[in-house]
């Protein structure tokens, strides 16, 4: 697999999207900046966490409009794959890549603990490795989490099967208590119309070895590794 | 040709900033405050001099930049 890990200033998370990547697929991702052009004959551009632009005007509002952001866009509608994570999420939804917008978390404070997940859909190259209705553990830190949209976006989205990660309790349950930062039916990420496109909240790339305390998250770095096994 | 842009959260969007300043007054002791909604002001000085263009502009900016619609209201004033 040939993938890229995008970085703006004020990225912070993109080592850890290093590790977790040549971990599962046993290659180095090409680490970019954002002056830089994206290079031909990638398999996976991801967006990580962080605080990119400071977090002026909207989370995520300044990257999206970077110039890399112009070629990650072009990418996207040649169906080539991208995961946002965290800020990452959030760029995607500033540059129209996904439906929706974060809002700040509904307690107002920053949220740096472990949630709950439970995958509502399985079966693409993000989540292959899980079965429809299995929960991990996945770390989340950040003070804009509260996914919101419309009513219309959220029956579209469910129908068409594009919610990816709910937040769930240790039962599996969505509860508005397993719903910390607040998000409209405990969505925590979502996906694109044609698949290839997932954003979420939480870090799966937190927890990729028993170093790091367990390997919930790892499933989503073995299902892109398996899905690009080819490539 | 100074533009104001006031961007509010949409009614309907939860606001939380908002929230937390209603409570904090509550808290000083202001009463009768039946609700906050908290968004920001972004002032342009643009090169424009006809008004109607300068907003017609300012608008633009505003969708594309300023405001993020799916939560986010928007209104421009020209000064």
């Amino acid at each position: 697999m040939k993938a890229a890990i995008v970085t703006f200033p004020g990225t912070n998370r993109e080592r850890d999207m290093r590790v977790a990547l040549k971990r599962a697929t046993g290659r180095d991702p090409l680490m970019l900046f954002h002056r830089d052009a994206l290079p031909q004959g990638l398999d996976l551009v991801v967006l990580p966490g962080g605080f990119s632009y400071g977090d002026y005007l909207r989370c995520g509002a300044m990257a999206a409009q970077s110039p890399i952001m112009r070629d990650v866009k072009d990418f996207a509608a040649k169906g080539g794959h991208v995961l946002g994570v965290c800020n990452g999420f959030q760029i995607l939804i500033e540059a129209g890549l996904l439906p929706g917008g974060l809002l700040r978390n509904r307690t107002l404070r920053f949220l740096s603990m472990d949630c709950t997940l439970r995958v509502e859909r399985a079966g693409t190259a993000f989540t292959s490795r899980w079965q429809k209705g299995a929960t991990f553990r996945a770390p989340m830190a950040h003070g804009d989490g509260n996914y919101f949209a419309d009513d219309a976006t959220l029956d579209r989205l469910e129908g068409e099967g594009l919610v990816a990660f709910r937040y769930v309790d240790e039962r599996g349950e969505a509860t508005e208590a397993a719903n910390r930062n607040g998000s409209v039916r405990n969505i925590a990420g979502i996906l694109s119309p044609n698949l290839r496109v997932c954003g979420l909240m939480p870090h799966p790339e937190d927890l990729v070895d028993d170093l790091m305390g367990g390997t919930d998250g790892l499933p989503m770095f073995e299902s892109l590794a398996e899905a690009f096994a080819a490539a | 040709m100074k533009a104001r842009v006031y961007v509010m959260p949409k009614a309907g969007v939860l606001d939380p900033q908002g929230k937390a300043i209603s409570h904090a007054l509550e808290g000083l002791g202001f009463g009768g405050v039946n609700d906050v909604r908290a968004g920001k002001v972004i002032e342009l000085d643009l090169a424009e001099t006809d008004p109607a263009r300068a907003k017609a502009a300012a608008e633009d900016m505003a969708r594309r930049l300023l405001a993020n619609t799916v939560i986010e209201s928007f209104r421009v004033e020209i000064a």
